[in-house]
């Protein structure tokens, strides 16, 4: 019997990860053990201090390039980048959620069974809990750093079922509308175990094919192997139909508008923004690093996803009248965006991606977070006609939330623009007129449904039941002004961040 | 360093105005105005110290990057900036005229309690404007272009209690979007096929290019500057964007942001003049909008709409000079300044009418205003004189020289566009006097108690007197003194004299002859007024108050379509892929009667439309691996 080796481990790389998973149980320990009334600003601090130390650990890995953890994980320049990508988001996603001063009590409610307006609810007022949502969060964020680093489809799974979970409890966490918000986590639950079913099929199927499951050996086994090339191009399906799922592209987001609208607005707009980049991270190590002797092949059959991605939320948006399933559909045809700097399948394809995640990503979280100040006494005022006449009322908030609208059209002078540009441009130089024809066009007719918010909030006569808008508290404040300073400055000069996510632009095989 | 490489400045100092503008709010209520017509005025200054050394230079042209703005692997866009001869005369145009719009603005929006607000915007569209022509790619002018668009949909929609000027706001932003996605296409495909959208990258390579490319892109451009610029097919938006503030109406609608296209085809010069199939279409775009344009010209009552299609209809006879090519270039530009002036004048005019007349916009409504308002009367009877164009006004000097040009096309289009041209010219005349006549002469429509008739305050007049003189002198001293063609030669080539199909004599007669048949018919039809209300006519005059069923025209072939597609699709996926499988299901199982409706929102409808996808996806990648395909 040989000795068993143990394997190598760079705890430095992995050390974003341990801290936040670290934070996560400490989190749960303080649930079981600090009284009730000082969970809120322990738990808070607690994550604001990992997601920060996680954040410092990560930017410490700048210029790693290493594969540890006996190959199953790979700290490279696309992982560090998606890592501070995730974090930074996460960290605005986590002003929102624990913003308690838009209502007493706050936007979550531990139990289901708790029934609105009861007693035990009313007491919520008083003796604030409902702090699960914070070790939730930094289980879901640790997954999600997890998932773009991950060098094997196994280790895929695994961060992939970590970061869902906790996903689907958030989403049931809503104080209002509860049975939206329970009907939306079990719909995301099933229709998720669904797509990790087709995950896992098709690991079974590379396996079957490379007998390998890490990603250099995959990539070795395309150049030749004894098996049937359908175990290949069926596993390839299968995998990216679970990661497509997640991403949000057609004809596997119809989960997005359901659970975006059902979903506690803070928590969705996390989903859109992080859970975008977790995806498309894991995406492009996928298609770069594992498939890409076989990009010719697999490159029209997603180029057809991502137009009919950009077509279907581009078409639907047009039709909606509530704000967050409107917002649902535009993060659907973002994602088809994504899908065109994906397939440029170049470093400039890698970078142009990554760069439009990060921009995304901060438009998107300061837009959610902008809904959930919008209440009347039922909480958040989501449908269209509530918003008219928003503008004449508080024309800051409006003035906000307009300038986010011409970002998401790709008005110039946002980071809508430089980065829809900057996809377009790298799919271009690779040859993939269709997409960016097809990109450009669904772009323009998605400026309609944005421009009726505008003109609803503007030019419309406020109703009797014009709902007020919320004086933010700090949290929020914060976020939102980090969102749209973000949203402003990758517009006026995105030459920084662009030349960083170039250099991050090279995966370790 | 040159002096030249502060030429960004002159975006800077009103971007900085409105943004303090819009960032103090009412703190900046008192003193607000005047800040915004400063800044324009300081740019104009600024931007006339930059012509005159630029004049001095031995090399017309100074490039200045001023930073990287988006690198993009083999593509880098820099925000770089180009002073050049066609660059120096719009900077001139839009802060000469525009500061004296802004001035004027000051009193006209005297009693709007969002006066502030509204300067804060017109200062923005000011510095969105000098980017696009300031631009030393296609990329700073795509941004510029996209800015002078938020900037006017802001404006034109300033007045947002009246919810015409909602919609109308709505229906710039649609026709414009067509157009700008044209705009964007173009780009990509300059970059996709030279790998650079500089100026002067694009411009050496056009060699490089093939026929198709060349076309594709040439009426790519000519689409995005028909948006801008409310030619045929996007014309119908220009209108109705009337209803916003007058000056906005003198400044963007008139002036500046309309001729944006004319510029765009100018500066891309060397890919139209590589490809006659695309010229010829700017030309035919050009000669069918200025006779749609002054044809509904002559249906309209209302004070700005009549001159709204008269700005579209000048345009056209831009686009007709641009298409042209050659000399004609210059002169289309030449047109362009002398129109800025005469049409500026024309609309500030219109905003003094209605200023007195209690807003009232019906011409049939004003009538022997001369009397009450005279240094508004004078201005308007000199602009009125320039727009059709009798000597030796500026209107004569631009506009007969691209008539004569449309006649030195080869073969039987010289025919067809110089009639076009003559016939346009014709046209001009009558609505014009038509509008001239009924507003300041003939018996007075109007009542006592309603409308107390005055002239306006000297803060609206002077700018008036002033474009008055540039409407009497630019033309003139533009062709002549200045010789505008010689300085724009480095960017738009050498004029050739060619050979026309009629005399030069002969054709300028005829234009005259024209132009004064048409006032005259005009003169004899109003010269007693008119009814108040609108009266049955032939099929023509209704056509033309129909804008030429150019809408009905719009609804039916790009709108309804639209909101058809848009329903079906939505049917589709509330109904239709579990539709399509309970009819699977029911058909297969011996049709059992319960096929039913379902509404979306169940978990096992969207189950089954993942696995729908889930199955196609996969018989794609093996359908790929099999080479099914190939």
């Amino acid at each position: 019997m040989s000795d068993l080796q143990l394997p190598h481990i760079n705890y430095a790389a992995l050390a974003p990860m341990l801290i936040l998973f670290g934070a996560a149980c400490a989190g749960i320990l303080i649930e079981a053990f600090v009284p009730r009334e000082r969970r809120y600003p322990v738990q808070l601090g607690l994550s604001l201090a990992g997601v920060v130390a996680a954040g410092v650990a990560v930017i410490t890995q700048a210029g790693t390039r290493t594969i540890t953890a006996g190959g199953a994980i790979a700290v490279d320049g696309p992982t560090v980048f998606l890592q501070g990508a995730i974090l930074a988001l996460g960290l605005v996603a986590l002003l929102f959620v624990g913003e308690r001063s838009l209502e007493a009590g706050g936007p979550f409610v531990a139990q289901a069974a708790l029934i609105a307006g009861s007693e035990p609810d009313r007491r919520q007022v008083v003796r604030p809990g409902a702090t699960e949502v914070y070790p939730l969060m930094l289980f879901a964020i640790g997954g999600m750093e997890l998932f773009v680093a991950a060098n094997d489809l196994l280790t895929m799974f695994v961060a992939l079922e970590v970061f869902s979970l906790p996903l689907y409890l958030m989403c049931a966490l809503a104080r209002r509308r509860r049975l939206l918000s329970q009907e939306a986590a079990l719909k995301y639950f099933l229709l998720g175990s669904y797509s990790s079913g087709f995950f896992l099929f098709g690991i079974a199927l590379i396996y079957g094919f490379a007998g390998r499951v890490d990603f250099a050996g995959i990539h070795a086994a395309a150049l030749g192997s004894d098996r049937s090339n359908a175990l290949l191009y069926g596993g390839l399906a299968l995998l990216s139909i679970g990661l497509l799922f997640k991403a949000a592209a057609a004809p596997f987001h119809v989960w997005t508008p359901d659970v975006y609208q059902g979903a506690p607005t803070p928590v969705t707009g996390f989903m859109a923004a992080c859970t975008k980049v977790a995806a498309f991270g894991a995406l492009l190590r996928v298609l770069y690093v594992a498939f890409d002797r076989v990009s010719w092949d697999y490159r029209p059959v997603l180029g057809v996803v991502a137009i009919l991605t950009m077509l279907v939320g581009a078409v639907f948006a047009v039709t909606q009248t509530d704000l967050k399933r409107l917002l649902a559909y535009s993060s659907i045809a973002n994602a088809g965006y994504l899908l065109v700097g994906v397939l440029a399948m170049s470093k400039d394809g890698l970078s142009s991606s990554m760069f439009y995640l990060v921009a995304y990503g901060f438009t998107v979280l300061a837009a959610f977070g902008t809904l959930t100040l919008v209440r009347d006494a039922d909480g958040e005022a989501n449908h269209l006609s509530r918003w008219a006449g928003l503008g004449r009322r508080s024309p800051v908030f409006a003035a906000a939330f307009t300038f986010l609208l011409l970002a998401f059209a790709g008005i110039p002078l946002t980071s809508g623009f430089t980065s829809k540009f900057a996809v377009f441009a790298a799919a271009l130089d690779d040859g993939q007129t269709w997409l960016v024809v097809a990109g450009v066009i669904t772009s323009m007719v998605l400026a309609f449904p944005y421009l009726r918010v505008v003109v609803m909030m503007w030019l419309s006569e406020p109703a009797e039941s014009t709902p007020t808008v919320s004086i933010p508290g700090v949290l929020t404040s914060t976020g939102l002004a980090i969102g749209v300073a973000a949203t402003l400055v990758l517009g006026l000069v995105p030459a920084p961040l662009l030349d960083l996510s170039t250099k991050a632009a090279e995966f370790v095989r | 360093m040159s002096y030249l490489d502060s030429v960004w400045l002159l975006i800077a100092i009103p971007l900085v105005s409105a943004g303090v503008l819009l960032v103090l709010g009412r703190r900046a209520d008192r003193w607000g105005h005047w800040l915004g017509c400063a800044s324009v005025g300081v740019a104009f200054v600024l931007g006339l110290s930059y012509f005159i050394t630029l004049r001095g230079q031995d090399d017309r042209s100074h490039s200045v990057d001023l930073y990287q703005y988006m690198p993009v692997g083999g593509l880098k866009v820099d925000v770089g900036l180009l002073f050049d001869p066609l660059s120096a005369v719009f900077v001139l145009l839009i802060t000469g005229v525009g500061f004296l719009i802004h001035v004027y603005a000051v009193g006209y929006m005297a009693g709007d309690g969002g006066r502030r607000r509204f300067f804060g915007y017109f200062n923005l569209f000011v510095a969105a404007m000098l980017l696009l022509v300031l631009g030393n790619n296609y990329v700073m002018l795509y941004v510029g272009w996209e800015g002078v668009g938020v900037a006017s949909y802001l404006l034109i929609a300033f007045w947002y209690t009246r919810p015409s000027a909602a919609t109308a706001g709505k229906k710039a932003f649609v026709m414009n979007r067509v157009g700008d996605a044209a705009l964007v296409i173009a780009i990509f495909l300059m970059f996709a096929t030279l790998g650079s959208t500089q100026y002067a990258d694009v411009f050496a390579g056009v060699g490089r290019l093939g026929e198709g490319t060349l076309l594709a892109l040439g009426l790519l451009l000519l689409l995005g500057a028909c948006g801008k610029s409310g030619q045929f097919p996007l014309q119908a938006w220009l209108p109705d964007a009337m209803e916003g503030p007058t000056p906005v109406s003198a400044l963007i609608h008139a002036a500046t942001m309309v001729t944006a296209g004319v510029y765009l085809i100018a500066r891309s010069n060397p890919i139209f003049n590589a490809n006659s199939t695309a010229q010829t279409f700017v030309v035919a775009v050009g000669a069918l909008t200025l006779l749609i344009g002054c044809i509904i010209g002559c249906a309209k009552d209302d004070i700005k709409r009549v001159l709204a299609w008269s700005t579209v209809s000048q345009i056209g006879y831009m686009f007709l000079g641009v298409g042209l090519g050659g000399g004609a270039y210059a002169l289309a530009i030449i047109h362009l300044l002398a129109h800025g002036f005469f049409k500026a004048g024309l609309f500030l005019g219109a905003g003094s009418v209605m200023h007195a007349m209690h807003d009232q916009t019906d011409i049939r409504r004003f009538g022997g205003l001369w009397r009450y308002m005279p240094i508004t009367y004078g201005t308007f009877l000199v602009a009125w004189l320039a727009i059709i164009g009798l000597p030796p006004l500026s209107g004569y000097f631009t506009k007969e020289p691209i008539i004569v040009a449309a006649f030195e096309r080869e073969g039987w289009t010289a025919w067809l566009f110089g009639w076009a041209a003559l016939l346009g010219a014709a046209i001009t005349a009558f609505y014009m006097t038509r509008l001239f006549w009924l507003t300041f002469h003939g018996p007075k429509r109007w009542t006592d108690d309603i409308e107390h008739p005055h002239e306006s305050p000297p803060v609206m007049t002077v700018p008036l007197v002033l474009l008055a003189v540039g409407s009497v002198a630019a033309g003139g001293l533009m062709v002549s003194a200045l010789s505008v063609t010689d300085w724009l030669t480095p960017v738009l080539g050498e004029h050739a004299e060619r050979e026309a199909v009629m005399p030069h004599g002969v054709i300028t007669a005829l234009s005259i002859v024209f132009t004064v048949l048409g006032g005259a018919l005009a003169w004899a039809l109003f010269r007693n007024g008119t009814a108040l209300v609108e009266q049955p006519a032939g099929p023509v005059v209704t056509a033309a108050r129909k804008n030429l069923y150019t809408d009905a025209f719009n609804e039916a072939v790009f709108e309804k379509p639209g909101i058809y597609l848009t329903r079906a699709l939505v049917y589709l996926d509330s109904k239709g892929i579990d539709g399509l499988v309970n009819a699977l299901a029911a058909t297969v199982g011996g049709g059992s009667g319960r096929l039913r409706r379902l509404q979306t929102g169940f978990v096992r409808s969207y189950a089954t439309s993942i696995l729908t996808g889930a199955l196609l996806v996969v018989a794609a990648f093996l359908a790929v691996n099999y080479g099914w395909l190939s």
